[in-house]
């Protein structure tokens, strides 16, 4: 059929070679810059909230010397009611005005007042409660800054201006007294860790949001575990391969893709509607990420039942034991480390996880740290989500390091679960 | 009796039973002359026991607590003459009567509502005493019951493991009982949405405001529920989420499971499932505070004009988002086709990466879809990044760098913050809820089933 000879095939080949090269360099190239790009996102993603972050865990505090002028106070003795009335912000004002009698004037002296914190006179005051003698001296204390001398002081570092904003003129003066003579620094942001959520950056803090997350994980966990173990040991040991069974494994595979806000939705509709179960409560959430993290809970016992060699099996059933017996006695445990590494991911989704919470009721402003799992709460993915849309600018650091936080915990609870797994892996 | 004490006592009478149903077994098989002459060892006699004595206990214990608030509800309900005729002013007065009774009403209150609340809290007494007493009976004479039944000849492990897989159904049927829970949730919901708007208005209507005034006189009082921006917005984030995360992580796919050494293997691998275990809400951040303003400058820089929050935006850090998931579902498929396909055809002299694109690929190719597929239906549900970065605004547009509204955003901002539960604007959201679970459910359903059919090939 041909008449080419075979020097012609040859050149024929050859001429196309070069340019077949080139597309296997291309094809190469394109899939080293696919996974360059996915590598560049992780650097990229993490840096950018670790650079946004890290000033967070840094708070600008001011030293005042404060005398605690019963006089001022408009109190007498330190007792609780007394406290209560007490005029703790004059002292606070009184302070201001002495470190800089210069300043004169209404709107000159309410911006000199707003250099510390709106949070300071509790401070005081919770200070005063704890040693009672110290009424009537003075003392040296810190007090933490209002938010936008803690920015404009951080933004100091980056540039020699600094970032203004609300700053004025006049107080960025003040502050680079304070700065020069050492009586405003930076400190370890301990508020961060110990305080709730509040509408003042300096003042907001992440335990109740943790504390929020560590009820609604111990509620999953609770309720996610038996009952998915459970179900898996039904699916794999007993299921008999009908109609039935194949609908419950359909639905299995399907409900670990349905989106999360959808759960929400199921939640809001019975267990807030129908059962009228507390909003915003953490037991509510637990049971939303329960139904969520079930899925992925049974998709992995299943398999680490499966991993479980059929000869263990029938060891146990020829020595006589019951089929019951075979499951719990030897091939559960067996199977148990891999469950437990399924259930930790499991966990760390159900952590992460803030889209079905919102429908609940879980993004309620909650100052108070959560004491059980029928108080109103928030969880860490929500707060983060709550803070993200505040305008002020200080939030924004609160946020990436909230995140921070939040990652760390999830990449603490993965790593164990690689550890986890390579240590009880077992090759039979 | 509080139900924590009730709890922590039925806890305990399980504890009782099952110590005594051991003994009798002990001591039954040491005038016997050993445990082999029970039917069942002591565990099991124990164990069955426990669970006569504890199981309908806790099962009624359940069920009672379920349900004793509606039916008081409708209890105290029943004996107000002059009740409101809307749900809402029902709510309200029963709200009224139950700060009441807990003493939270300051004020004056009409004598009516007086002794609602009077009924109410004795109803709830009544209720409390018969909880505690019918469940502690129950635990203690069924315990009672199967003592008697006591006996060496008695087959318990059977009746154990009867009971126990019995549990272990049940808790395997919680995938069916979870999806028939969302079906009726969200169906009934959106049923009554139907009633007061048309289907057809809601799915072919090209304007969406669904702000209802709060009285009759206002501008604008009857919301407009026409989704299609919402379809069209969603469609759009998906499709540049998908421009993104399909190519990227198609070619990482095939690098790594084709071309790169076990080392960069090790190495890229965990570095790229990184992506898919970062919360959403902190793509959402990324996209929200990082991304959209460098899309911003940078269309400005190029004199076009973008809004601040833009599709773009939120489909490319989904992209990003989905990378992982597309890749290992794809590296799955690949390294499931057969070796010797590979052999052949580099064997007949084709590169590396024509093998790759005439063999591999479309062997592989049913696969990848459905993992493709499984890929859509996450964007179409993804919520937290369209939140923060997509915007509200239902615009019908093209263009990618204008703000969109997806259905999952509507989602949130219909159902977050306080709401009223038959107002066409909360309805809205569980109608959207619908269509959002029916289409996922849909692509769900075949990318399973293609990649499923596919996998049977070659096993």
């Amino acid at each position: 059929m041909t008449n080419l000879t075979q020097t012609q095939v040859r050149e024929r080949i050859e001429k196309r070679l070069a340019s077949r090269h080139r597309k296997e360099k291309l094809f190469r190239g394109l899939g080293i810059a696919s996974i360059a790009f996915g590598i560049l996102a992780v650097v990229i993603l993490f840096s950018d909230i670790i650079s946004k972050g890290s000033g967070a865990f840094v708070q600008t505090a001011i030293e005042l010397e404060v005398h605690y002028d019963a006089q001022v106070l408009g109190i007498e003795k330190v007792d609780d009611e007394s406290l209560a009335w007490a005029n703790f912000t004059g002292v606070i004002r009184a302070a201001l005005r002495e470190r800089f009698p210069s300043v004169t004037g209404r709107s000159d002296k309410r911006e000199l007042y707003s250099l510390v914190s709106s949070g300071a006179p509790f401070n005081l005051r919770d200070r005063l409660a704890a040693n009672p003698e110290l009424l009537g001296t003075s003392e040296k204390v810190w007090f933490a800054a209002d938010d936008d001398v803690d920015t404009f002081v951080k933004s100091l570092k980056d540039s020699k201006e600094g970032f203004r904003g609300r700053t004025s003129e006049q107080k960025a003066g003040w502050i680079e007294q304070l700065l020069q003579s050492g009586e405003l620094k930076k400190r370890f942001n301990t508020t961060f860790f110990t305080n709730g959520d509040s509408r003042e950056p300096e003042q907001a803090g992440i335990r109740a949001a943790l504390m929020g997350s560590l009820f609604t994980l111990l509620v999953t966990l609770a309720l996610s575990f038996p009952i998915g173990v459970a179900a898996a040991i039904y699916l794999e040991e007993y299921a008999p391969k009908n109609r039935w069974t194949d609908l419950i494994e359909v639905n299995i595979n399907n409900l670990a893709a349905v989106p999360s806000i959808v759960f929400g939705l199921l939640g809001l509709a019975i267990f807030i509607n129908f059962f009228e179960l507390p909003r915003s409560a953490p037991l509510v959430g637990g049971l939303v990420l329960t139904l969520m993290t079930l899925p992925t809970i049974i998709i992995s016992s299943r398999a680490a039942l499966k991993a479980v060699p059929p000869s263990i099996r029938e060891a146990a059933m020829g020595m006589g034991a019951s089929r019951m017996q075979v499951v719990f006695h030897h091939v559960l445990p067996l199977a148990m480390p891999g469950m437990l590494t399924g259930a930790i991911i499991g966990m760390a989704q159900a952590l992460g996880e803030t889209a079905p919470l919102l429908m609940i009721g879980m993004v309620a402003f909650i100052v108070d740290v959560p004491g059980g799992v029928t108080d109103p709460a928030t969880v860490l993915p929500v707060q983060i989500f709550l803070w993200a849309d505040s305008p002020e600018r200080a939030f924004v650091e609160r946020t990436s390091a909230a995140i921070m936080v939040l990652l760390s915990v999830l990449i603490l609870m993965n790593t164990s679960a690689v550890m986890l797994r390579k240590k009880l892996e077992r090759r039979w | 009796m509080q139900t924590p004490t009730l709890f922590a006592l039925l806890l305990l009478l399980i504890l009782v039973a099952y110590g005594t149903g051991f003994s009798r077994a002990l001591s039954a098989a040491r005038s016997r002359g050993g445990l082999r002459n029970l039917a069942s060892l002591p565990s099991y006699h124990g164990l069955f026991t426990a669970l006569w004595c504890g199981l309908p206990a806790l099962l009624l214990l359940g069920a009672w607590l379920i349900f004793d608030d509606a039916i008081i509800r409708s209890m105290v309900m029943h004996s107000i003459a002059d009740k409101p005729d809307t749900i809402a002013g029902q709510n309200l007065l029963y709200a009224q009567i139950q700060n009441l009774a807990a003493g939270h009403l300051v004020g004056e209150s009409s004598p009516q509502l007086q002794s609602a609340a009077e009924h109410l809290s004795q109803l709830r007494n009544n209720s409390n005493t018969l909880q505690a007493f019918l469940s502690l009976v129950l635990a203690v004479g069924l315990g009672a019951f199967a003592l008697l039944r006591f006996s060496p000849e008695l087959r318990a492990r059977e009746k154990v493991e009867k009971v126990l897989k019995a549990i272990l159904i049940t808790c395997a049927c919680a995938a069916i009982f979870t999806t028939v829970g969302i079906l009726f949730s969200v169906l009934f919901e959106s049923l009554r949405f139907f009633q007061s708007v048309p289907v057809t208005e809601f799915l072919f209507g090209l304007h969406w405001s669904p702000q209802m005034a709060l009285r009759a006189d206002q501008v604008g009082s009857s919301g407009a529920f026409g989704a299609v921006p919402l379809f069209t917005g969603t469609l759009m984030v998906s499709a540049i989420a998908m421009l993104v995360a399909v190519p990227v992580g198609l070619m990482a796919a095939i690098y790594l499971a084709e071309y790169a050494s076990k080392r960069v293997r090790n190495v890229a691998k965990p570095i790229l499932e990184i992506l898919a275990g970062v919360p959403t809400v902190v793509y959402g951040f990324f996209a929200a505070l990082t991304v959209a303003p460098f899309i911003r400058d940078l269309a400005t820089s190029m004199g076009l004009q973008a809004s601040s929050e833009s599709a773009l935006a939120a489909g490319l850090v989904m992209g990003i988002m989905i990378i992982p998931f597309v890749s290992s579902l794809s590296d799955d498929v690949i390294n499931a086709v057969p070796q010797s396909l590979r052999d052949g055809a580099l064997g007949l002299g084709s590169t590396q990466s024509e093998t790759v694109r005439k063999v591999v690929i479309p062997a592989a190719l049913p696969g990848i879809v459905g993992g493709v597929l499984l890929a859509v239906s996450r964007a179409i549900g993804e919520t937290m990044i369209v939140v923060m970065a997509a915007g509200l605004a239902a615009n019908l547009t093209a263009n990618p760098l204008d703000s969109v509204t997806t259905v999952t955003v509507q989602i949130v901002t219909l159902l977050v913050g306080d709401q009223e539960f038959d107002s066409p604007k909360t309805l809205a959201a569980f109608a959207l809820g619908l269509m959002l679970f029916i289409s996922t459910l849909v692509l769900n359903f075949i990318a399973l089933h293609v990649v499923k059919k596919y996998r049977e090939q070659y096993d």
